[in-house]
């Protein structure tokens, strides 16, 4: 072999130039994701023994319909969802599942990243309707929609609240405008049989702003 | 047959009625409101409405230090809040990857077995007393007290303990404790056994709960439910076997389940569970070791202040600690421990900075809350009562 064909990849080889470490071979589940789904999977780690996959948006209910169903995964147990909100990065938000299988001894943290433009990912309702609340709690924190879900009205705050409290943006002690009144009829319909008594304290006025 | 006029049927025309049962309602631990449309006594429909206690804990925890998050977690389950201090320092521990010191884990176990006995036996009085069995009530929470003065006598406060420390416990367990909680463990198994005796073979008590709100395994698995709602309907799942945390893994204790899945079950595996607690104590008090209570990594523990006094070293790990908090590398971890209701798990996500990026709170009671319109659909409406204490719901972490 010439020298100058050994030059070229002498600074590669050189004794104090670090070693560029072997690729850690994946873990169990996500080797088999990766052989499963290909290039659905963006990334994974294993950082503190938590076994992590980012996949793509796009068919992740096909993801998670293996994940559960499966024999080799049976993650039968949903155990959180949440979103992370990485704000002057891109993609913005993290939509993050920790699921548990409960007769194979392992769990999975499932990251799924979402653009801060019109942000929405698939719902995991009909798989495991412990998503259901979850997801409500996600959207009304994060302003992230769930594809398929019937009902993603708020569920820890209020009719009304304006903006997402846990995005990055929404300041901690921003104040939120006051809810007017309202009156007892409009937020129920108890029937026919059963008019609200007007009171003669509050309802009166409270009847009259409404209307004006 | 003029007798018998009466007996003709009357049209009343009846309709489908709406009650709401809460926010303010003695039966409703906590603030919870659920509308309910009944068909004469029995539940058609149902929904639950909750987020009266909603006080941003995620919010409050990204604009603060890793240590000021810690006195945070004693309002999240306010019956058992030294699991929730465990908890949290665990999930912020295993960021940081340090050790904690054995004799520490151990007093972590008996504190956080102190917290279970304490939420067990409030779900249990408090269900027990809703049925109509006050003098359980009574003599569970006397028995409470007693282990709450233990706490107390550790911490210094009953309920907001804010006790662990990231790599350590506040303090050791103070000087004639271990006597003392033997003392209170007995009259703690005392007030159990006499309680029983009142109510497990009492009819009034057993037709209140005996096949009331089932939820069969397959559902309450759908449900995502952990802890003693999932180990009533026979999963032993048990976090502190399945993925053993601290030293339980070293601790004698079995894993009680039940069999139908009703409130009963539930009664019965709470109570068998505190049992199964004193068991883990008395273990965990016999294996106890010497050592410290907290680690020496500079990075979460403040050194000796005879080093931050005589060294520059110690004077700028101080400063820093103080000052900053304490500043994990950047990355993210999941750490789940058995809580009184169940899979009490932390997210916390960092970017090497002192605040956290995120710090989810995974809370157990959530999942049972969602499905109690799935349990009590059918039932009457006098069966909410049971239902709802048997899930042991507890607003300070179902809102956060």
């Amino acid at each position: 072999m010439s020298e100058d064909s050994a030059k070229p990849s002498a600074p590669e080889t050189a004794p104090d130039a670090p070693a560029a470490p072997p690729a850690p071979e994946p873990p169990p589940l996500t080797r088999l994701l990766q052989e499963q789904f290909g290039e659905r999977v963006l990334g994974h780690h294993a950082q503190h023994g938590d076994e992590t996959v980012s996949i793509r948006r796009e068919g992740m209910r096909d993801v998670f319909a293996f994940l559960k169903r499966d024999p080799r995964c049976a993650f039968d147990l949903m155990i959180d969802l949440t979103a992370v909100d990485y704000l002057p990065r891109t993609p913005r938000f993290e939509v993050v599942y920790h699921l548990k299988s409960l007769t194979v001894p392992h769990r999975l943290r499932v990251k799924v990243p979402v653009e801060a433009q019109a942000p929405e990912v698939d719902s995991i309702r009909e798989l495991w309707i412990a998503a259901d609340w979850y997801e409500r709690e996600c959207h009304e924190m994060y302003g992230i929609s769930f594809k398929g879900h019937p009902n993603l009205k708020p569920l820890l705050l209020y009719d009304g609240f304006e903006g997402h409290p846990l995005r990055k943006d929404y300041p901690k002690g921003r104040q939120q405008p006051l809810v007017p009144m309202r009156p007892v009829k409009e937020r129920y319909d108890y029937g026919e049989r059963f008019q609200p008594v007007e009171h003669p304290h509050t309802p009166a006025v409270t009847l009259e702003r409404q209307e004006s | 047959m003029e007798s018998q006029r009466h007996l003709k049927p009357l049209d009343f025309g009846s309709e489908p009625m709406t009650i709401e049962l809460g926010p303010q309602h003695p039966a409703m631990h906590g603030i919870t409101r659920f509308r309910c449309q009944l068909d004469g006594e029995v539940i058609e429909k149902m929904e639950a409405d909750i987020g009266y206690l909603h006080r941003g804990f995620e919010k409050e925890a990204e604009n603060t230090t890793y240590i000021n998050v810690i006195p945070y977690t004693d309002r999240l389950n306010y019956v058992s809040p030294l699991i929730n201090n465990v908890g949290y320092v665990l999930a912020v521990e295993k960021l940081f990857q340090v050790e904690v010191p054995r004799r520490a884990q151990y007093a972590r176990v008996i504190m956080s077995e102190i917290s279970r006995i304490t939420d067990h036996l409030t779900c249990n009085g408090a269900s027990a007393m809703e049925v109509g069995a006050m003098t359980v009530f009574l003599w569970f929470i006397k028995a409470r007290e007693h282990l709450w003065e233990l706490v107390e006598e550790v911490t210094g406060a009953r309920l907001t303990t804010n006790w662990t420390r990231i790599g350590g416990n506040a303090n050791d367990l103070p000087y004639g404790f271990l006597t003392m909680l033997d003392e209170r463990l007995v009259k703690v198994e005392e007030a159990l056994n006499e309680g029983e005796a009142l109510i497990l073979r009492n009819k009034i008590f057993i037709d209140r709960l005996k096949d009331i709100g089932i939820l069969s395994r397959e559902r309450a698995i759908e449900h995502g439910f952990t802890g003693p709602m999932l180990r009533a309907t026979g999963v032993p799942y048990d976090l502190r076997r399945a993925d053993p945390y601290l030293v339980y893994d070293e601790l004698d204790f079995e894993i009680p389940v039940g069999t139908v899945g009703d409130c009963f079950d539930r009664f019965l595996v709470r109570q068998e569970e505190i049992r199964q607690s004193i068991r883990i104590i008395r273990h965990a008090v016999e294996k106890l070791p010497p050592g410290d209570f907290h680690c020496r990594d500079r990075r979460v523990w403040m050194p000796d202040k005879y080093e931050v006094f005589n060294s520059i070293e110690g004077l700028i790990d101080h400063f820093k600690i103080v000052m900053e908090g304490p500043k994990p590398p950047p990355g993210e971890a999941y750490h789940a421990v058995e809580g009184g209701n169940g899979e009490l798990g932390f997210y916390v996500v960092s970017d090497g900075s002192g605040h956290p990026v995120k710090c989810r709170v995974r809370p157990p009671c959530f999942n049972y809350v969602a499905a109690v319109p799935e349990m009590t659909v059918g039932h009457y409406v006098a069966d909410i009562v049971p239902i709802f204490g048997s899930i042991n719901m507890i607003g300070g972490e179902l809102e956060r």
